[in-house]
């Protein structure tokens, strides 16, 4: 194991430890509350948060990752050609609105709660998951392409034989960057009325109470951390089991 | 048998082949020679449609490719690339089982199918067969290319300048290697190359390309005697053409009795190599052996004379 | 690919005129767009529900026949294959009538003197520009417009918008009623947006190119100092935001100074310095990239020739570099631009005041007040830069 894996590891476990049992931490804190505030957060259970808080991520992310690489395989077959370059466009300028405009912008359509974060996630989620789907799917090696279609394979063939496949890590390397920016949208979400640790973060801003604050911040951020982590190894792993990485190396 | 009639692709204003007509025989080693741009690639890739003509026919052994879905005429005919176009995700193994697998055939015989042709092409299957493409070197990638162009015993096998990649030496053993199969089991092979010198070591039957049209089609031989344009005369290089003629032909057609002076030479060898070797060693003969054995010699005059424009 | 399409296809092409795909698309969305959403919302005042209103019951009867005649004409033009500079003309005249015509209904149906009704855009008016903007960005694409033009587009669309602002055809809008009560507050939000962003790149960028060239000849400091980076960038803003404020804290209360010169733990300080973290790695690892990505013979022949390490340096690598930092400044920018909207939340200011402030009473004029202006910013930095990395880049000759 490596030193930055141990240490991965010791910080998972100190954060499973504080979610688990968080009131154990209540020394640590308390040297940042003033006049006798409550050290550890105390309206409701930063478990059930910070759960709610992974599931959104974790739905946005999926319907994003579903619509996305649909898209992007319809857009490059044959008869969806012609929206090719004007999709590539569209999620190349769509990225250019941050995401907490598309949060703001969500809510006076579809309101306040958890819905609208979801939606607005979503929709966020489907531009770099797009976008790198369609890196990989039109990156597809030209000579590799040619032998594929050459030995009579179907375009159904090659799109699930070859092209998908080959794609795969630039594909998940779209989803990575897609599941940290919910993440963090997600937290901004509370001020929507979204359950997320965003109400961790800004109860302690409301209150002055900077130990909720850090509390907040200190979870969210391990959390971005470890996964942004945990899908560039998963990534580098499918890199390596396509056979990409030595073939760009040589 | 390949029969091309009246084939024609146009690009909008651009005529990329135009109305080029040929037969390929059964077993048959037919090389298409052209510069880039000559419309040779395109004249290849219509045989298995992968470019579809705009006019004429290709009909092999007498049935028009057009009477079945395109996907299934190339699952029967082999085809290699330039760049081997090996699936990187895929192991040698399963590169080399991919349209066996499109055509449904039982795990065990692809399994054999794979070892026999790896054996075939001097790559350990042990050893080679789950490796990745990017473990192998340029030339083991080449092999692997060829192997599973060869894998569902295709008639007919297609090459685009398969040997394009590779270095000189590695290239003349890929070669040697080529004729050996070919001759093994009789494949009929189309071959485009933009390099003379390979479309006469390789080629039965030679067809030059130029701006699409068919400029000659004739043997090796024929094509360095007779040529039919200024270009094809160029293509094989003035300097060249006695050469060329001398490398057509081995020691053992032309090895006559007598004894001679030195170290001999192999009887399987080019007459070309012959020459060069009476030339360098100052010798006006040499002897020739057979499996080690002298079986006599070639002189100089001799090859100076067959080098000479056949009349 | 192209080569695959059989000619029979071609040969349809020439005996009936095709529809384009797109422009069926398009034709769908208007229709549920006109039929089906409100045209504006009309409220009684800015916070109760509205009553939504089609085109027709928005407008005074003449003008909705033209607004529906114009949108009919632009879907035809959009649903036949004609040259892109049409389509791009006839769709930026049907989205400047609707932008007019959206105007002339908040006249139409704000009672004279009232000025506590709202009427806002409602999602058909939304939908149809939409729509036709997807039609201009379809034609933009295909024209294939040099970086100068495409600037030159951006500037023509902003000065209709300026014009008809001026104009006051807006005025009766619930955005610019919005304004028009806060009109300084918008304008010092503004500024420090503004500042936000474009501080904390500049900072980024004196540190960050530097910083760049040293990891770019030290791999021990890349090893070292690209991991963290990469890790901040992770690191949800309003996190981050969070982290700064403890340390902030305690440095503004016992550190002689510290808060007489603005640092205290909430406010513009955390928010700056976050804005900063995040920029690091783009304009640091970009530097890298593109140093890097020098050609090794040019490198070579530099030094063959008797160029110093600065000299090889200043005189060819930094400016061959230079493209690909520039993008790094590109993505730095449009990242705080929108970034800088969280500092709100920790009282740093910006065009985020309005859209929390809009989220807390539930004024979604207010919302739009701040969004809109965030994701104008951003597109314009988005489109500016973009241009500017094209017009510095070598120009790729194109391959035989």
């Amino acid at each position: 194991m490596t030193p930055g894996a141990i240490v991965r590891l010791a910080i998972l476990i100190l954060l499973l430890a504080f979610l688990l049992a968080p009131q154990s931490f209540a020394p640590v804190f308390a040297p940042l509350t003033r006049f006798g505030a409550p050290p550890i957060y105390n309206q409701g259970s930063l478990l059930d948060i910070t759960l709610s808080h992974l599931w959104i991520t974790f739905l946005a992310t999926l319907a994003s990752t579903i619509v996305a690489v649909g898209l992007s395989i319809l857009v490059t077959r044959p008869f969806g050609k012609e929206f090719l370059s004007l999709s590539r466009s569209l999620a190349n300028v769509g990225q250019t609105f941050p995401p907490v405009a598309v949060l703001a912008l969500a809510v006076p359509v579809l309101g306040f709660g958890t819905e609208p974060t979801l939606i607005a996630l979503f929709l966020y989620g489907l531009l770099p998951i797009f976008e790198n789907a369609l890196t990989g799917l039109t990156n597809v090696p030209r000579d590799v392409d040619e032998a594929a279609r050459g030995m009579g394979m179907t375009g159904w063939q090659r799109l699930v034989g070859v092209e998908l496949p080959l794609a795969l890590p630039v594909i998940l390397s779209g989803i990575r960057v897609a599941a940290v920016i919910s993440l963090a949208t997600a937290t901004i979400g509370s001020t929507v009325a979204a359950r997320t640790l965003g109400e961790v973060i800004i109860a302690g801003l409301t209150t002055s109470n900077t130990a909720f604050v850090l509390q907040g911040g200190l979870i969210v951020g391990i959390l971005a951390v470890l996964l942004s982590d945990a899908l560039s190894a998963l990534e580098r792993l499918l890199a390596r089991r396509a056979g990409l990485t030595r073939r760009a190396e040589a | 048998m390949i029969e091309i009639d009246g084939l024609t692709k146009t690009y909008e204003a651009t005529t990329v082949v135009d109305h080029v007509s040929l037969t390929i025989e059964k077993g048959e080693i037919c090389v298409i020679v052209g510069t880039s741009g000559s419309g040779k690639t395109t004249l290849m890739r219509m045989i298995n449609r992968l470019v579809e003509p705009t006019a004429g026919t290709v009909r092999i052994d007498g049935r028009d490719t057009r009477d079945r879905p395109a996907h299934q005429l190339r699952r029967q005919i082999g085809y290699a690339i330039q760049g081997h176009g090996l699936f990187p995700h895929r192991t040698v193994g399963q590169n080399i089982g991919t349209v066996p697998r499109l055509l449904g055939w039982e795990k065990p015989r692809i399994a054999a199918r794979v070892d026999e042709l790896l054996s075939l092409f001097q790559l350990d299957p042990a050893l080679y067969r789950d490796r990745l493409p990017s473990e192998l070197s340029g030339g083991q990638q080449q092999r692997v290319g060829v192997a599973r162009a060869l894998a569902a015993e295709p008639d007919i096998l297609l090459m685009d300048e398969p040997f394009g990649a590779l270095d000189p030496i590695i290239r003349s053993k890929a070669q040697d290697d080529l004729l050996a199969i070919q001759k093994r089991f009789g494949t009929t092979i189309v071959l485009v190359t933009h390099d003379m010198e390979e479309a006469i070591t390789l080629g039965s039957k030679i067809a030059v390309m130029d701006k699409g049209k068919l400029l000659q089609y004739a043997t090796p031989a024929e094509i360095i005697a007779r040529p039919a344009t200024d270009f094809v005369n160029q293509l094989i290089g003035t300097g060249d053409r006695p050469f060329r003629l001398l490398s057509l032909e081995t020691v053992l057609d032309h090895v006559e009795p007598g004894e001679a002076a030195g170290d001999a030479i192999d009887a399987s060898l080019s007459l070309r190599d012959a020459y060069a070797e009476c030339l360098w060693s100052g010798r006006d003969a040499i002897p020739v052996e057979e499996a080690g054995q002298r079986i006599g010699r070639v002189t100089l005059s001799r090859l100076t004379a067959l080098a000479a424009r056949p009349q | 690919m192209a080569q695959l399409l059989s000619s029979p296809s071609d040969l349809q092409a020439a005996r009936v005129p095709r529809l384009d795909k797109l422009g069926i698309i398009i034709a769908v969305l208007v229709l549920a767009a006109v039929f089906f959403l409100p045209f504006v919302i009309s409220r009684p005042n800015r916070i109760v529900a509205g009553m939504a209103l089609p085109i027709s019951g928005a407008l005074p009867a003449l003008q909705a026949i033209v607004l529906y005649g114009l949108i009919a004409l632009g879907s035809v033009i959009g649903l036949l294959r004609v040259p892109s500079l049409w389509r791009l003309a006839s769709s930026f005249v049907v989205v400047l009538s609707l932008c007019l015509f959206l105007g002339g209904a908040a006249n139409f149906l704000t009672p004279e003197g009232n000025t506590v009704a709202r009427v806002s855009p409602g999602a058909g008016f939304w939908v149809l520009v939409f729509a036709f903007a997807l039609i201009a960005a379809d034609a933009l694409v295909r024209l294939r417009l040099g970086p100068l033009a495409r600037i030159g587009v951006l500037l023509l669309v902003a000065a209709a918008i300026a014009a008809m602002l001026w104009a006051g055809v807006w005025q009766n809008l619930s955005i610019l009623k919005e304004y028009a009560n806060r009109g300084a507050a918008f304008w010092a939000e503004a500024r420090t947006h503004v500042a936000l962003a474009f501080g904390s790149l500049a900072v980024a960028t004196v540190i960050g190119v530097p910083v760049g060239i040293l990891c770019y000849r030290r791999s021990s400091v890349r090893a070292a100092l690209l991991p963290v980076l990469n890790m901040v960038q992770t690191i949800p803003s309003i996190a981050l935001f969070g982290l700064l404020i403890a340390p902030l804290a305690w440095l503004a209360a016992n550190v002689p100074g510290a808060s007489a010169v603005g640092i205290s733990g909430i406010g513009t300080a955390p928010a700056m310095i976050a804005l900063f973290a995040y920029s690091l790695l783009p304009i640091v690892s970009n530097t890298v990239i593109g140093l890097d990505g020098v050609d090794a013979s040019v490198k070579d022949a530099a030094r063959g020739m008797g160029m110093t390490d600065n000299q090889v340096l200043f005189g060819v690598e930094l400016p061959l570099a230079f493209p690909v930092i520039l993008t790094g400044i590109r993505i730095v920018l449009v990242q705080n631009i929108g970034l800088a909207t969280i500092a709100a939340l920790i009282g740093g200011g910006g065009f985020g005041v309005f859209v929390f402030q809009g989220i807390g009473q539930t004024a979604m004029d207010l919302v739009l007040l701040g969004a809109v202006p965030t994701v104008a910013l951003a597109f314009v930095a988005a489109v500016v830069l973009d241009a500017l990395v094209e017009l510095v880049s070598p120009k790729r000759v194109p391959s035989a």
